[in-house]
């Protein structure tokens, strides 16, 4: 008796909810739509998709050769070579920047006292700073240095920011102090206890921090746009935005473009959503 | 930071910190090891703390003497008078424009997109909806997509022969074209749907958090009281939240405030710059097309880090207000 009760109840809940699944049917409609659109759209022709055919077509291979082309052009490489410079750039960026974040994190908590609490607060200060703002000052440096088109122009103003500090900051709270003073008891000494203690434990947080760290560095365009100034330096969001310019715009190839810049994010975004999603929160706890 | 006095500690002197010296007497030999630990901790924190000196508040310094001069890159002069190129934003329409179109962007999509985020992610905590999981993932994909990519799929989509218009010229809505990113109006509707379209998920991500911290018993009780869904929403939700949506807040105004690949990629400004954004002007001025006048660029650069700042610190006094 009581579970057809409960029965009933929980098809009544259902019932009272139909609303909310609608609602929820159309905003996933539109946010899935475009996507959707945009991956049909890569194997149609310009025409079809001027003409609003919405499911997949025949012409991807012509789409592939065009684009294959203008990425030539653009870049006066390849497409493969555009791709690999984002994954490099990107990756890298990821690599120095969670090591370096993640030590500064565990040295403002780990090791904290009122001075590195004030030159954290201070630091925080650096989130408010609109990144054209330092635009022009950063290229006249990387420019002084002559670093434009390097690798090292792309990430240097990325590696170390306020936010990531303090996402490794603020997960360090949980770390056992206590270990930390029997291992020192141990012997072991400070970077032994980072490398070999803090890391390992910190997996998740790490985990959380490269996935955000490389979207990030992979959608990267106004500063990317500015010190890669060679064409064959030029990052997948220059090639593809670059593919929009000029007069007449081919839909199909645009598309097929945007898809390749997607596959990268998108992939992370299917196999690491949790990461994703807690990398995005990160330092809100 | 730097404390001498009459201590004397191997090597670590100047990681001494002011509190450890009110602290009272420390064993000679316990001193030794901490001072060895703070020290260690500086070396850590260093790195980070100094790249962000180097490349972001040596630039915003650099950005401020800049905006005081005149020419671009080598040889710069300073203005006459010194805050000339202050006087020429108040006379730079597109400039005025660009600032209107930010906070037009800023008062109609922060908003909007706000209140869906909370209103997805409180439909999406009812532990009685099923597809919880498949819903939260298709609402938050819109994030995966790079800000360019989005920018140009819309663009697509609302071009004069996009699907936007077939379809609403098959439903019989209009009956010819309508030129969305060639006029104005259209043009700024199209930058904000896209906006509350990529950016709504990325929030509710937050909130779906934040009602995580919030004990489920909390909305079972409330049930049982008798409290509708949108008292439930009102009465318990909102302010429970109410720090994140702070946070939330001051980072959407914080990102639309510095707003560039979509002016860039969807509208490029037009027509006639009258979308245009300011950090899409202030790239325009500096290191885009014609002439680089480096000086003017970075006073714009510096009036814009003014507004953010400003901006700030009202949320944060009125987020505070409210307690």
């Amino acid at each position: 008796m009581t579970e057809n009760k409960k029965a009933t109840n929980s098809s009544a809940i259902q019932k009272r909810l139909i609303p909310t699944y609608i609602f929820l049917i159309i905003v996933c409609f539109i946010s899935v739509f475009p996507i959707y659109w945009m991956l049909t759209a890569a194997t149609n022709t310009s025409y079809e998709v001027s003409t609003g055919k919405i499911w997949f077509g025949t012409n991807v291979v012509e789409n592939m050769k065009v684009l294959l082309e203008r990425a030539a052009a653009a870049s006066g490489a390849s497409l493969g070579k555009v791709m690999w410079n984002s994954f490099l750039y990107a990756g890298a960026q990821t690599v120095i920047s969670i090591f370096i974040c993640s030590l500064a994190g565990f040295g403002f908590e780990l090791y904290h006292d009122k001075n590195k609490d004030r030159l954290f607060a201070i630091l925080l200060l650096a989130m408010m700073i609109p990144g054209v703002a330092t635009l022009i000052p950063l290229f006249t440096m990387m420019s002084k240095m002559h670093l434009l088109s390097t690798v090292y122009a792309f990430f240097l103003p990325g590696i170390a920011t306020p936010f990531m500090i303090m996402m490794f900051r603020q997960n360090s709270r949980n770390f056992p102090v206590d270990i930390m003073e029997a291992a020192r008891i141990d012997g072991l000494s400070e970077w032994k206890i980072f490398f070999q203690m803090y890391m390992p434990v910190m997996k998740s947080t790490y985990a959380a921090a490269a996935v955000i760290t490389f979207m990030n560095a992979w959608n990267a365009y106004m500063w990317p746009r500015a010190v890669m100034t060679d064409n064959a330096s030029m990052t997948m969001q220059m090639l593809v935005a670059n593919l929009a310019g000029g007069y007449t715009i081919d839909y199909g190839v645009l598309m097929l473009g945007v898809f390749f810049c997607s596959v990268p994010t998108m992939a992370i975004f299917f196999i690491l959503q949790k990461q994703f999603a807690e990398g995005i929160t990160g330092a809100v706890k | 930071m730097i404390q001498s006095g009459n201590r004397v500690i191997s090597g670590s002197l100047i990681f001494l910190k002011k509190g450890e010296k009110k602290g009272g007497v420390i064993l000679n030999k316990g001193r030794s090891i901490q001072a060895k630990q703070q020290a260690a901790g500086w070396i850590f924190l260093a790195p980070a703390t100094i790249l962000i000196f180097i490349m972001s508040f040596w630039p915003m310094f650099q950005a401020f003497i800049m905006s005081l001069k005149k020419g671009s890159s080598a040889n710069m002069v300073w203005q006459t008078p010194i805050y000339h190129n202050y006087e020429r934003i108040l006379q730079d329409k597109t400039f005025l424009t660009a600032m209107g179109n930010t906070f037009l962007y800023l008062i109609v999509e922060v908003p909007i997109m706000l209140i869906l985020a909370i209103l997805l992610a409180q439909l999406l905590n009812n532990r009685d909806l099923k597809f919880r999981g498949a819903f939260r993932t298709m609402v938050f994909m819109p994030c995966a997509v790079s800000l360019v990519s989005y920018a140009l799929i819309f663009k697509s989509l609302f071009a004069t022969q996009g699907l936007i218009n077939t379809v609403l010229m098959n439903l019989g809505l209009i009956s010819e074209n309508i030129n969305w990113l060639g006029t104005t109006g259209t043009a700024r509707a199209v930058i904000i749907i896209g906006l509350i379209w990529r950016w709504t998920g990325y929030n509710m991500v937050f909130y779906l958090a934040g009602l995580q911290n919030i004990e489920y018993s909390v909305y079972e009780a409330a049930k049982i009281d008798g409290s509708n869904g949108w008292k439930t929403f009102w009465y318990i939700t909102v302010p429970l939240l109410r720090p994140t949506i702070v946070m939330t807040a001051i980072m959407s105004i914080n990102g639309t405030l510095q707003l560039f690949d979509e002016s860039v990629n969807l509208t490029n400004g037009g027509p006639s710059n009258t979308t245009i954004t300011m950090s899409h002007y202030i790239w325009n001025q500096s290191l885009g097309v014609g002439v680089a006048k480096f000086g003017y660029a970075s006073s714009l650069a510096f009036v814009v880090f003014i507004m953010v700042g400003i901006l700030a610190f009202i949320n944060l006094k009125v987020g505070d207000v409210r307690d």
